[in-house]
């Protein structure tokens, strides 16, 4: 552990301490025993220094280094929320629950707030985070506050639910560590749609760790714009576990921050299970988002696929790392995994890992990583039509990532990330101009 | 599937016969006391009448290698290894020979036993020449290491005439200290890695073959290293030089005999190609594996490295690696001349308890270089097969290019394949692709080939062939008669 980051993992350790007595759920034990835990895993493991295989890429000491206190929530005059997307709103506002500005009257299933619930949710919250594993989850669960409860009772179609996580201004940098936590009953579904951002000069850490279960036959479409604010750290861990003949659809879109980590454990762990695990990094100036996933074919006859794009443009930097376990049960499995990056200009960097490991013989897995730059024979193919370079560029990043959010079914989600995608275009054009 | 198991149970017959090449043969050896330390490495630079420039370099590689720790990332497990309680320096007692004839008779029955082609011309009389060509056949240089010490070298005349140095590194250090000054260490140096500073202590032989500029080596250079005495690590360490112009082809293959402990191997293998040169290094690696359940066999632990330092300038390596209990293997290539290649070809299987964790490194420095990398993996039995690989795209290599291609089939339930690719591209203009796919013998196949009339084992030879096709066709056609061999050993009768 270097020094810095030595001393942002005793800060968020001080931070613990002091406000053990506060947090919710001191009063139940097995959250106390959680916490505790936690911590002990956490003062082993420090903030993840690039010594670590999993942080080979993705270096951690600017958050060491930043110090945070608590946020001090307050919305500011002309601060607008994002618009609605579904029939169902609910708003964090520097990681906690605001009743006030959340939309969910009406809704079929249980949706809630964390730290009302917490006494009802023993054995869901840490069912599937493992905060021995990943540092992440210990600094999470050492400090959660609170958070979003789920739970699609079986055979309901749940539509569309909005998750709005707006950061506060502050003068100093903040820390929150919302913990999410999803359930879907057999035969259920839910389009979760996701959307976080934060002030353009706000210094504060998103720390934000999701527990999802997928019941048998059941489907959660979620998608995930991170769009934060520039000086923003997004250090996000999704947890999903899917039952047999489930489907889980995660389409992340990192486009906002400055330092952002998008990891992903997703579990087939019955058979018939599917997974479709998508997304998009879009950076610009300084950037660094890394997306890790970690799919684990646990039972037979699943499949698997995945397939994320990265455009880089100018002093940015993406990371993909992608692995796929097949377990020994788990025969006949179909795993595919594209990872594809598109250079804008030429002092970026990608650093790509995908990687298989297969202990089942009657699989067929297969990945494929390609990196290059806009095709100068299809530019200038559009330019000898009459399209202007600028939109002919514009057609080609546009037509590049297509592949990747074709793959989001929900067409609510799939209209969000398309929006999404298109403004980030369009302000790098005018970033440029 | 009845039928794929009963391939099993066949697979298990033929691996767990007696090792086909496992005889060991005695020859009085002069050994070293049992352990590492300064005085050891003292000993064995004494023994071999180095210059002091080359022992303090050995005692700069000791210093550095007890500071070090041994690699734990690649996915191979293995007991810990007493590096105290090995001999490290084992040589033939008798001076070196100058010719065939005075080898040790032993010696060369060994070597008949084993087929290797001192006599290359009766290994290939069944082959036909080209139609209506007499071709002459270009008979294959043999430098042959036995243990530690090399004790035969062939066509030293024929290559001398074109200025061509191949001979032992001990021998180069006596009458070509400059060459080997000025390069040994500069591909990998002493503290590149745990075993290849451990090599650097106490190498005790290996290879050195310089071709002047402009040469196109005449025929092939071969060298057959074996392992014989008990508790003896190998140490070599080959250094091959193709000034500008030059070409050169170096095999290098190895079997040894059947023992019950664990054998260290760490090499270390430097390619320098200038201007215009190149390299062809083609391996077959087939060391004792280690029985059924794991026990013995060898633990290879190796660092090969190119440096294609002039411009067009290429290396190439192929390797066909079937034995060993433990393979660490990464032969590399960093492409630092404008317009250099780099190539990498390997067929690895693992049957049994057999673990390889191997690649290989393309690191694109210069403008336009290029690099190729097919990795062919089996894994039969309880083997588990991981390819690690990187390949580095610098700022200034504008234009790079590499393809990366890794495939990898399963044969029984048992047994896991991995692929763990790196890739860190850090320039526009470059373009790199990367592809792995993960299957196995399809039951289709199978049954389309017996339903034609071939035999399952046939069958599946056919099949394997087929997927390690793109490799064996880089290998010199000398090695593929062998590798094709190997490949059927390996895995007889062995899918389903």
């Amino acid at each position: 552990m270097t020094a810095m980051q030595q001393k942002g993992a005793e800060g968020f350790l001080h931070r613990y301490e002091g406000l053990r007595e506060r947090l919710p759920g001191v009063r139940l034990p097995w959250v106390a025993a959680l916490r505790d835990v936690a911590a002990v895993a956490f003062r082993a493991s420090g903030l993840p220094t690039r010594r670590i295989e999993a942080w080979r890429y993705t270096d951690l000491r600017a958050v060491g280094e930043a110090g945070f206190d608590e946020a001090l929530t307050s919305l500011e005059d002309g601060q607008d929320l994002p618009a609605m997307r579904g029939s169902a709103r609910a708003v964090f506002l520097d990681g906690r629950f605001r009743a006030d500005l959340s939309d969910l009257d009406g809704v079929g299933y249980a949706v809630g707030s964390l730290a009302t619930e917490l006494r009802k949710l023993e054995g869901r919250v840490g069912a599937l985070a493992r905060p021995e594993e990943q540092p992440l989850a210990a600094l999470n669960t050492m400090l959660f506050e609170d958070g979003l409860v789920v739970t699609v009772p079986a055979g309901v179609e749940g539509g569309v639910l909005d998750l709005l996580s707006v950061a506060s201004p502050t003068e100093r940098p903040s820390a929150f560590h919302p913990r999410h936590l999803v359930r879907l009953e057999p035969g259920s579904s839910l389009t979760l749609i996701e959307t976080a951002t934060g002030p353009e000069d706000g210094r504060y850490l998103h720390n934000p760790v999701f527990e999802i279960e997928v019941g048998e036959g059941a489907t959660l479409n979620h998608a995930r714009l991170q769009q934060e604010g520039p000086r923003a750290f997004q250090l996000s861990t999704v947890y999903a576990r899917v039952a047999a003949g489930g489907t889980y659809d995660n389409f992340t879109l990192n486009a906002g921050g400055q330092l952002v980590r998008n990891e992903i454990h997703t579990a087939l762990v019955g058979p018939g299970g599917a997974c479709h695990m998508n997304g998009a990094q879009l950076l610009g100036p300084g950037q660094h988002a890394d997306t890790t996933t970690f799919l684990d074919h646990a039972a037979p006859d699943c499949a698997s696929r995945q397939t994320y794009k990265t455009v880089l443009s100018s002093k940015s930097r993406g990371v993909f790392q992608g692995k796929i376990l097949v377990r020994r049960p788990a025969q006949r499995t179909d795993g595919y995994q594209m990872n594809q990056t598109l250079f804008l200009s030429p002092d970026a960097e990608i650093d790509s890992k995908p990687q298989l490991e297969i202990y089942a013989d009657d699989v067929k897995c297969s990945h494929g990583a390609t990196v290059g730059e806009l095709d100068a024979e299809q530019l200038f193919y559009l330019r000898a039509r009459g399209i202007p370079g600028e939109r002919a560029r514009a057609m080609l990043v546009e037509a590049f990532l297509t592949e990747a959010v074709e793959g989001v079914s929900d067409p609510v989600a799939r209209g969000a990330l398309e929006a999404a995608v298109t403004g980030w275009w369009s302000r790098q054009m005018k970033d440029a101009a | 599937m009845p039928a794929v198991s009963e391939t099993i149970e066949t697979v298990q017959s033929a691996t767990e016969g007696a090792y086909k090449w496992g005889f060991h043969t005695d020859i009085e050896m002069d050994y070293a006391p049992k352990g590492l330390n300064e005085d050891i490495v003292r000993f064995i630079s004494a023994k071999k009448n180095e210059p002091q420039w080359l022992l303090d370099w050995r005692l700069k590689a000791y210093r550095m290698w007890l500071k070090m720790e041994e690699p734990r990332w690649p996915a191979v497990s293995y007991p810990p290894i007493d590096y105290q309680d090995a001999y490290y320096y084992a040589a033939p007692s008798k001076a070196a020979p100058k010719s065939l004839a005075d080898v040790d008779p032993e010696l060369l029955r060994t070597y008949e036993k084993l087929g290797i082609p001192l006599k290359e011309q009766a290994w290939l009389a069944g082959v036909q020449p080209e139609e209506g060509e007499e071709r002459e056949r270009l008979p294959i240089a043999v430098d042959a290491v036995f243990d530690s010490v090399s004790v035969a070298t062939t066509f030293k005349d024929r290559l001398a005439k074109e200025g061509i140095i191949f001979c032992s590194i001990s021998e180069a250090v006596h009458n070509h200290p400059e060459l080997v000054r000025q390069y040994l260490g500069t591909v990998v140096p002493q503290g590149d890695n745990f075993y290849a500073a451990l090599n650097s202590a106490v190498f005790t032989d290996g290879s050195f073959v310089y071709i002047p500029k402009g040469v196109r080596c005449p025929m092939e250079l071969s060298t057959y290293f074996r392992i014989n005495a008990k508790s003896t690590g190998q140490f070599e360490r080959t250094l091959i030089i193709a000034e500008e112009g030059s070409r050169v082809s170096y095999l290098e293959g190895c079997t040894a005999p059947m023992r019950d402990e664990n054998q260290l191997h760490a090499a270390v293998v430097e390619l320098v190609a200038m201007d215009d040169a190149t390299i062809k290094y083609s391996t077959v690696q087939n060391w004792y594996p280690g029985d059924a359940e794991g026990r013995g066999g060898i633990y290879n632990f190796v660092t090969k490295r190119a440096h294609c330092r002039g411009a067009r300038s290429k290396v190439s390596w192929t390797q066909v690696e079937t034995g060993s209990a433990i393979t660490w293997k990464y032969p590399s290539c960093v492409l630092l001349g404008d317009d250099s290649v780099g190539e990498f070809y390997s067929v690895a299987i693992t049957n049994n308890r057999q673990q390889a964790d191997t690649g290989t490194k393309m690191i694109h420095v210069g403008k336009r270089t290029r690099s190729t990398i097919v990795s062919k993996g089996i894994s039969a039995g309880r083997g588990q097969n991981t390819y690690r690989g990187l390949v580095k795209v610098a700022p200034a290599a504008a234009g790079a290019r590499n393809y990366t291609q890794c495939d990898s089939l399963l044969i029984g339930d048992q047994c896991g394949a991995h692929t763990v690719p790196y890739i860190e591209n850090r320039c526009m203009t470059a373009k790199t692709e990367h592809e792995a796919t993960t299957s196995r013998i399809a039951d289709d196949q199978l049954f389309y080939c017996r339903q034609r009339g071939l035999s399952e084992e046939d069958a599946v030879g056919l099949i394997v062939n087929g997927f390690c096709r793109e490799v064996l066709k880089e290998l010199p056609m000398e090695f593929a008669v062998e590798a094709q061999k190997l490949l059927q050993i390996s895995l007889e009768g062995s899918v389903g």
